[in-house]
């Protein structure tokens, strides 16, 4: 724990950090690793923290949560904790092979890595560097961006500890991989996790990823995944967050795709203080399928902001971005889709759609869908909307006697349901389900989140007040 | 059942209804006709309560009840139907969901216990057989894609399910093929008891072949400016409206 420099802007601060905790932040990292974090610290330098200057964050400030004075912990102390003293899990029948990353650190339950009887590797990234450098090198840095934004230099610089799945060719992983992240700490954190998957050519691979906060206390998680599908891979990646009031989660998600790859991610948001997502597929090869929905479910103060960049690189690919949320209070969301057509991408199918509803005069959407198409053989489509729930159809479903509650809690499930419908994972897919409709409610607690329940600290729950349009 | 005194309404300072006076009584069946915008949907809209008007004056009992307390769910649950005109779209909520929730608010309302789920799927495919819906439509959302046919006929499988003691019918005939029109009529007779009323409002003769009314009203430029039994359809239907406006116009100015 360093407090030494607590005084300084954050951004000198960990420029500072850097340089004193050098040793620590290295570790057992590659030598490419390690020069891809000079590159970075200089980028971040020149960079900074993003802006409301900045056309991709006009509409969402850090500027107020960057004054906080963030504890900094450079070295795994939890990786021998017994997290079932933390929180009980409680999976259903989501029969998941299941890891944990406690405070930003992979917590080494069994072991930091293991190695499937089909040669598929979970666990620790740190661990990987150690074990697996070459096929970490292949990969690591290859898809993020950290020359186009500072978050992602800053976390390039800093990366320690983070999850990581190799999925050899041809190998179909049966059970989904569950990442659970928890932050829980006392004092203020600012916590940098990355991640690396690798589905190889033929695999298939399905990845949960639980974000959850055990803590009312401010914490800032300015996490990085890199996420490359080769050649016919399928993937799918789920983002489920429920978080406390007092935490921001950045998530910046760097896809790469290969010739005939599937990939489809989920964006679940149904709590979070300040969240971001960010999500950038290159789609490099022909033939690709690029698929990502997303659901926000927000009240009070909170900020939820989805940021998609899909790149079609090559010819032949379907891109389908569909994001849907509903807002109360004075909560704010932000949709940015950015969909690019190179020259070269003929016959590309684009598809973006974001749908909010809002509950109050307060809420706030800000939605811009985007297309920039430079091929002349293409099929896009874009659309955008923010209203209320429409008031036709609140009066035929009074005029059966349907109270006005009721009749918004249908509405509002219905227009959820759209999004929650695609996840394939049955298991998954009914509890969201019942998640969404207990959130609709208002009796979803954030320590109630997906499949661990909390039994350690005060649950606090956030309504979605149904009384109001 | 029904008794509607001097009823003047408007929207955005546009008078629609002026001075309307019905009377329906239980096991009655009355018509109501009239040319395009005269203000027929406004009066079933008004019974039903939306909001969208301005009641200036009258009144409007329901049982010995005032309408005018009770906001639309309550009127649902105390026996109202209102057939819509134009049915509404509810994209994601599926007719069996949204039918339970209606007849389930209904019982608690009227203290009774919820339907259980096997109780509720049997009581909808006896009424589906009553009305010669398919089931493929009744686990779609509601009335989302559904041809204007197929709107109505969902219209009157809602009214089956909702067993209400007055039911509005607005225009429920008009988009109906010769055999639809003849199972929704035989839908509306089959409701038909000794203690609820039906108030049918169409622009064709031909539905009342099948639901034969005891009164047939015309109602013109927001008055009903004339009333008879069902002779007056047929009459309607070959002389058209002219010379009841005519009539009409000359009551105004006399
Ligand atoms: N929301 C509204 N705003 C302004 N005028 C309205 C509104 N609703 C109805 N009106 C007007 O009130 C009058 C009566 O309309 P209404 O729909 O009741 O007629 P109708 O008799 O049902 O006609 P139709 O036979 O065409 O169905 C019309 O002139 C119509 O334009
Ligand atoms: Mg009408």
């Amino acid at each position: 724990m360093d407090t030494s420099t607590n005084t300084l802007p954050l951004k000198e601060r960990l420029l500072a950090l850097f340089e004193e905790n050098q040793e620590a932040i290295k570790g057992p990292s590659t030598p490419l690793v390690n020069r891809m974090r000079k590159n970075a610290l200089s980028m971040f330098r020149k960079l900074g923290f993003p802006t409301t200057g900045l056309e991709s964050w006009r509409f969402t400030d850090l500027t107020p949560l960057l004054k906080t004075e963030f504890e900094f912990d450079f070295s795994n102390q939890s990786r021998s904790m017994d997290i079932e003293k933390i929180f009980t899990c409680d999976v259903y029948d989501l029969d998941t092979f299941s890891v944990t990353l406690y405070n930003g650190w992979f917590v080494y339950q069994n072991a930091a890595l293991t190695r499937l009887s089909n040669g598929t590797i979970i666990g620790s990234l740190a661990k990987a560097m150690e074990v697996y450098p070459d096929l970490v090198d292949q990969y690591i840095g290859k898809a993020a961006k950290p020359e186009q934004a500072g978050l992602t230099a800053l976390n390039t610089a800093f990366m320690q500890d983070g999850l990581f799945i190799y999925v050899p060719e041809g190998i179909k992983v049966e059970k989904p991989i569950q990442l659970i992240n928890i932050v829980d700490s006392e004092h203020p954190v600012f916590l940098q996790p990355r991640h690396l998957i690798v589905a190889g050519k033929n695999a298939g691979v399905t990845i949960v990823q639980c974000d959850h906060s055990l803590t009312h206390n401010i914490s800032f998680t300015n996490s990085v995944v890199e996420l490359f599908a080769e050649d016919n891979a399928d993937v799918e990646h789920y983002m489920i967050q429920n978080k406390g009031r007092n935490s921001a989660l950045i998530t910046s998600s760097y896809f790469q795709q290969k010739k005939d790859s599937r990939l489809t991610t989920h964006a679940i948001t149904l709590n979070g203080g300040f969240t971001r997502n960010i999500m950038d597929a290159s789609i490099k090869e022909s033939n690709c399928h690029s698929e990502h929905n997303g659901l926000y479910l927000v009240d009070s103060n909170q900020h939820v902001d989805n940021h998609l960049f899909i790149d079609h690189e090559a010819p032949g690919s379907y891109s389908d971005q569909l994001f849907k949320g509903i807002l109360d209070d004075e909560a704010r969301a932000v949709f940015s889709g950015k969909v690019l057509v190179r020259r070269e991408a003929q016959k590309t199918i684009a598809h973006q759609n974001n749908k909010n509803i809002l509950l109050t005069d307060e809420a706030k959407a800000n939605t811009q869908p985007h297309l920039e198409i430079y091929a002349d053989d293409v099929k896009c489509s874009h659309g955008a909307t923010v209203g209320q729930l429409d008031p036709q159809a609140m009066f035929y479903m009074r005029s059966r006697g349907i109270s006005e509650r009721s009749a918004r809690q249908l509405m509002m499930y219905a227009f959820a349901m759209e999004v929650v419908q695609k996840i394939s994972i049955e298991a998954l897919r009914d509890r969201m389900d019942h998640l969404v409709e207990k959130r609709l409610k208002g009796e979803l607690s954030i320590c109630d989140q997906c499949m661990l329940h909390c039994n350690s600290k005060e649950p606090t729950t956030f309504n979605i007040d149904l009384s109001k349009i | 059942m029904l008794s509607i005194k001097n009823l003047q309404v408007s929207i955005n300072g546009k008078l629609i209804l002026k001075d309307l006076d019905l009377e329906v009584k239980e096991g009655e069946v009355h018509a109501i006709m009239g040319p395009n915008g005269s203000g027929k949907s406004t009066l079933a809209s008004v019974v039903a309560g939306r909001d969208t008007f301005d009641i200036d004056k009258g009144e409007i009992l329901y049982r010995d009840q005032n309408l005018m307390d009770m906001n639309p769910e309550t009127r649902a649950r105390e026996g109202i139907f209102m057939g819509f005109q134009y049915p509404v779209e509810i994209p994601g909520v599926s007719i069996a969901n949204f039918m339970r929730t209606a007849i389930n608010e209904k019982r608690k309302h009227l203290g009774l216990e919820p339907l259980s789920g096997a109780e509720f799927l049997k009581l909808m495919e006896e009424k589906k057989k009553l009305v010669d819906i398919q089931s493929k439509l009744t686990n779609r959302s509601v009335n989302e894609g559904f041809s204007g046919g197929e709107k109505k006929k969902n219209e009157i499988f809602q009214m089956a399910l909702l067993e209400p003691r007055l039911a509005i019918l607005d225009e429920t005939d008009s988009g109906l093929d010769i055999d639809a029109l003849k199972v929704v009529a035989n839908g509306v007779n089959k409701l038909r008891r000794k203690d609820n009323a039906t108030i049918v409002i169409t622009h064709y003769q031909r539905l009342l072949d099948y639901i034969i009314p005891d009164y047939v009203h015309v109602l013109y430029e927001g008055r009903i400016v004339k009333s008879g039994g069902k002779e007056l359809a047929l009459e309607l239907e070959s002389k058209g409206y002219d010379w009841v406006k005519k009539e009409a116009g000359a009551q105004i100015q006399g």
